[in-house]
């Protein structure tokens, strides 16, 4: 069958199982590894990282039984195909919400592991892997394991983050968040430019529970870096608190036409989404699901992009440059004019426990871009700003970095790959991601 | 009044684990039936973290026929406990081994139909006095297209389904009498372990959407369903192809 990444830039054919018992899942990892193997959430990752073109998937959205629940701490053992969705419809309305989470709550837990997602509250909440207690992992040889940060450390650094290399990911146990309500207070306020835009960041990272930035990534000179930055608390039991709303959703039906999302059409979004928050800023109190995942609203929102599909790019640069890391790769879009719908600032707090976790203290900028003549260029110019100032790009929404730069990226890639020699020496766990960055390294190298 | 308890007899397979999740979130008790112990315990704390109802679960065998007597009184005390609301039925178990199987081995086709239909009928007959005795209830039973014509493909579980069908008319006259329903379902392709990975499937129904419109049909009462509905069309034009013409076809 053919898979994509949700950028739909990747494509894979595979072959594919889908265990629908856990003990099914483990023989099946041990049979089937002729030309790699590779498990495959919902495909929310962006890039080619859930692929394994010409060799086997593990398909998990059948493993998706959640275990045992502790409701005076919140402990949940679930099945790696268990979705954000699945956790919020079971744990909403007894008062527990995701420890974190990304932006889409069609993400599984296993794939929330595999790449060490972060949300909008990284700075105090940390990523995701910092919240499992332990997880149940088939090896490529079949033999199912536990490990914790107490029992096979290594082996747990390699998982958190580590895109799905170390094996499949049977079960997680981690730990919900308590809280008081299923709703959020907003408060949205302008920001006119990219200096503004750093500084209120700064100081919500210090004083707000969630906070995330939506930039014009049309604007440009004076107005470069303007946008809308929004800091959230969940709210207080029963203050203000909203009807959670029906799960209606809209969805896209069909690819739309390459033309429909053009420089014009982008800018006016652009322009009535910066204009629809008034200019004095404005406090609202949202469902939960309204604040985490505006876009689940419309299914298949990346049919917009049309066939050809779009990329997201996403880096981090430390503190020390991030302005001007971001200033440069701002005006490297905006000279680019290459169509970037809104674009994502946020802060992150700091290193997460896997090899290949993502996160560092510093700023993160996430933007599509509509696959286009060129764009490749514009993606390793801002790979290239990125790794200049120190920073590192997000192998979940990746389709196009090249193995040097990953490998200066991710200092910890020697030790990632010395735990893969000891428990995969045949290389059984393999992706298209894996092959493009020579993750594993060459046969025979040591780090 | 108490919730009402669905029985699901076969709970490991695809339609009826959706089946049992889909009756929990409306507030239903449930007891998953089955062979698979491990799994449906695994099933049952899934069932009962997410929508906080009594979930049990009880070994079920359908070819080990003299265990079935026993195994009704305790799926009746254990509905009691829950808090004694009406006991319905959800029947979704068979075996189907591919017909090549079978041809090589005789010993399969008395299996299947054992546990397709024997099984079936033995307990459901010994289930049928206790749901006249409540007086009110649903019935439904995962019936098949195969049943519809025998197939060259598929005709030692189809005349098992087919027989099943029959068993299902006489039963519901008899508990209609008693205010029962009883619905058969004829699942056209839904994606599930049996079809997973078959070529030349079109337009198939998730085991989500399936389960959704199986409670749907025991609701109304439904008495026979094809789903997705338009199967019944296909099936039709099926089973009005002159024999003749038909026993050359390799459908």
């Amino acid at each position: 069958m053919t898979l994509t990444g949700w950028g739909r830039t990747s494509r894979a054919e595979v072959a594919a199982c889908r265990p629908e018992r856990a003990p099914a899942a483990v023989r099946m990892m041990g049979t089937r590894h002729d030309n790699g193997i590779l498990a495959y959430g919902k495909g929310r990752s962006y890039g080619d990282a859930p692929l394994n073109g010409g060799g086997h998937t593990l398909l998990t959205e059948r493993l998706n039984r959640m275990v045992s629940f502790d409701p005076s701490d919140g402990t949940l053992v679930c099945e790696a195909g268990v979705t954000f969705d699945d956790l919020l419809d079971a744990f909403l309305a007894r008062g527990f919400l995701p420890p974190t989470s990304p932006g889409t709550a069609f993400a599984t837990i296993g794939g929330a592991v595999a790449n060490d997602i972060h949300g909008k509250n990284h700075d105090r909440a940390g990523s995701f892997g910092d919240h499992v207690l332990w997880l149940d992992l088939i090896l490529p040889s079949g033999e199912l394991v536990r490990v914790s940060p107490e029992e096979r450390p290594e082996l747990f650094a390699a998982t958190i983050g580590g895109i799905g290399l170390t094996g499949v990911i049977l079960n997680v146990c981690f730990r919900l968040r308590k809280v008081a309500s299923a709703s959020v207070v907003v408060r949205e306020r302008r920001m006119p430019d990219l200096d503004a835009f750093m500084a209120g960041l700064a100081e919500a990272r210090e004083t707000a529970g969630y906070s995330v930035g939506w930039i014009d990534g049309m604007a440009r000179g004076g107005e470069l870096g303007r946008g809308i930055l929004e800091t959230a608390e969940t709210a207080d039991a029963g203050a203000g608190a909203v009807p959670a709303g029906a799960k209606k959703a809209r969805a896209v039906p069909v690819d739309l036409p390459g033309f429909v999302l053009n420089p014009l059409s982008i800018n006016l979004f652009n322009q009535a989404y910066y204009r629809r928050v008034p200019a004095e800023g404005r406090t609202r109190t949202l469902p939960v699901r309204q604040f985490f995942y505006p876009l689940d609203a419309i299914h298949h929102w990346n049919r917009i992009y049309g066939k050809r599909g779009f990329y997201q790019f996403q880096s981090v640069i430390p503190d020390a440059g991030a302005a001007q890391g971001m200033r440069r790769m701002l005006e490297a879009i905006s000279d680019a004019r290459a169509g970037s719908f809104l674009a994502v600032l946020k802060t992150l707090g700091g290193e997460g426990r896997g090899h290949l976790s993502f996160p560092m203290r510093g700023y993160t900028l996430a933007l599509d871009f509509p696959r286009r003549d060129g764009v490749e260029d514009l993606l390793a110019r801002l790979a290239a700003i990125s790794l200049d100032q120190g920073g590192r790009v997000y192998l979940a929404k990746d389709a196009v970095l090249d193995a040097a730069s990953f490998n200066r990226m991710y200092p910890k890639l020697g030790e990632f790959r010395a735990v893969l020699d000891s428990i995969d020496p045949e290389r059984r766990m393999q992706s298209d991601m894996a092959r493009r960055l020579n993750i594993r390294g060459h046969e025979g190298d040591r780090a | 009044m108490s919730a009402a308890t669905w029985l699901v007899l076969g709970a490991s397979s695809s339609i009826a684990r959706a089946f049992a999740l889909e009756a929990a979130g409306e507030g239903a008790n449930v007891l998953l039936a089955g062979r698979d112990r491990d799994d449906l315990d695994r099933s049952a704390a899934d069932i009962g973290i997410r929508h906080n109802v009594a979930v049990r679960v009880v070994d079920f065998d359908a070819e080990a026929v003299d265990s079935h007597d026993a195994f009704v009184t305790h799926c009746a005390g254990l509905a009691a406990e829950f808090g004694g609301g009406p006991l319905n039925v959800f029947l979704a178990f068979g075996l189907m081994p591919d017909q090549a199987t079978i041809d090589r081995d005789p010993d399969q086709a008395q299996r299947t139909i054992q546990a397709t239909y024997a099984g079936a009928v033995s307990v459901l007959h010994r289930l049928a006095p206790r749901m006249e005795a409540q007086g009110k209830g649903h019935v439904v039973v995962l019936g098949s297209v195969a049943g519809d014509r025998g197939r060259i493909k598929n005709y030692v579980y189809g005349s098992a389904k087919a027989g099943l069908h029959a068993y299902l008319q006489g039963l519901r006259a008899r508990l209609f009498r008693a205010g029962v329903t009883v619905t058969t379902v004829k699942p056209g392709f839904i994606d599930t372990t049996m079809t997973w990975g078959m070529p030349g499937l079109f337009l198939v129904a998730s085991p989500r959407d399936c389960a959704r419109a199986c409670l749907r049909y025991a609701a109304k009462g439904a008495e026979v369903r094809y789903f997705p509905a338009f199967w019944w069309i296909i099936m039709t034009i099926i089973r009005n192809i002159p024999e003749p013409i038909f026993k050359r076809l390799s459908i």
